[in-house]
């Protein structure tokens, strides 16, 4: 095992077996995407209009308020690993490349939450008129 | 190899523009009616005689109908990286015609939902 080159320090060593679960993901919430994304894209093009009432009416359907908060994990655990992907494949140097990674989890998990938090919030009747 | 980089670009534009949006509007909605209100004159509807929100509209169209596209070409392109996952679709001839695809789809369908959405207006 050589300790020049990155290959060769990796050669010989295998994989890391993180990488096809990694990919898997990546296509699984694609998928789930593919029909979600799809049903929210349509579901507000048909919308009447986009006042807070209508809005309310249409989240407070238990098939629609379920489908928002699936989608919105599926969503945003699926742009966690694709700008992940990005980032690692554009941002060389470690110190960067790091704080980009960290910035990325914090920014899904955070958005992520919160728009749940609102949807079932919305939901549930706990906003005042 | 341009609708690969594409896929990327598109990918991240929905990611931070459409993330932020679709959260912005949600968490506005669960806040409270001036909470809401403030999302609805700038990205939906602008009160008569406000300028900031007239022009912010129009920002807003713009960057709705971008995203449109954006999220139906990165479908388009998704649902062919899936065929590829398959290992099928490599020779030159319909890698080409797919990847061409993708962005004739995208773009006819963006056009079909704005053009249905002005013309229900007007």
């Amino acid at each position: 095992m050589g300790t020049g080159t990155g290959i060769g320090r990796v050669r010989g060593l295998g994989s890391a077996k993180h990488g096809a679960l990694h990919w898997w993901h990546q296509r699984l919430t694609a998928a789930g995407n593919l029909l979600l994304v799809t049903w929210f894209v349509i579901s507000l093009f048909l919308l009447p209009s986009y006042d807070r009432a209508t809005v309310f009416d249409w989240l407070a359907s238990p098939w629609v308020a379920v489908a928002l908060v699936v989608m919105t994990f599926n969503v945003f655990w699926h742009i966690r690993l694709g700008v992940q992907v990005f980032i690692e494949d554009y941002v060389h140097a470690d110190g960067p490349r790091i704080a980009a990674l960290v910035a990325l989890n914090f920014y899904t998990v955070g958005a992520g939450a919160l728009a749940i938090f609102s949807i079932l919030r919305i939901a549930f009747g706990g906003v005042p008129a | 190899m341009t609708v690969s980089i594409l896929h990327r670009i598109c990918g991240n534009a929905l990611a931070f523009a459409g993330g932020i949006l679709f959260t912005w509007w949600l968490v506005a909605a669960a806040t409270g009616a001036g909470a809401y209100d403030a999302f609805y004159h700038l990205v939906v509807s602008a009160r008569p005689g406000d300028g900031l929100e007239a022009v912010t509209n129009v920002l807003a169209r713009i960057v709705a109908i971008g995203l449109t596209w954006t999220f139906f070409q990165h479908m388009f392109s998704g649902i062919r990286h899936f065929v590829l996952d398959t290992g099928a679709g490599y020779e030159l001839r319909v890698n080409r015609i797919g990847a061409i695809a993708t962005i004739v789809c995208s773009i006819a369908v963006t056009a079909l939902i704005w053009a249905c959405i002005f013309l229900a207006r007007h």
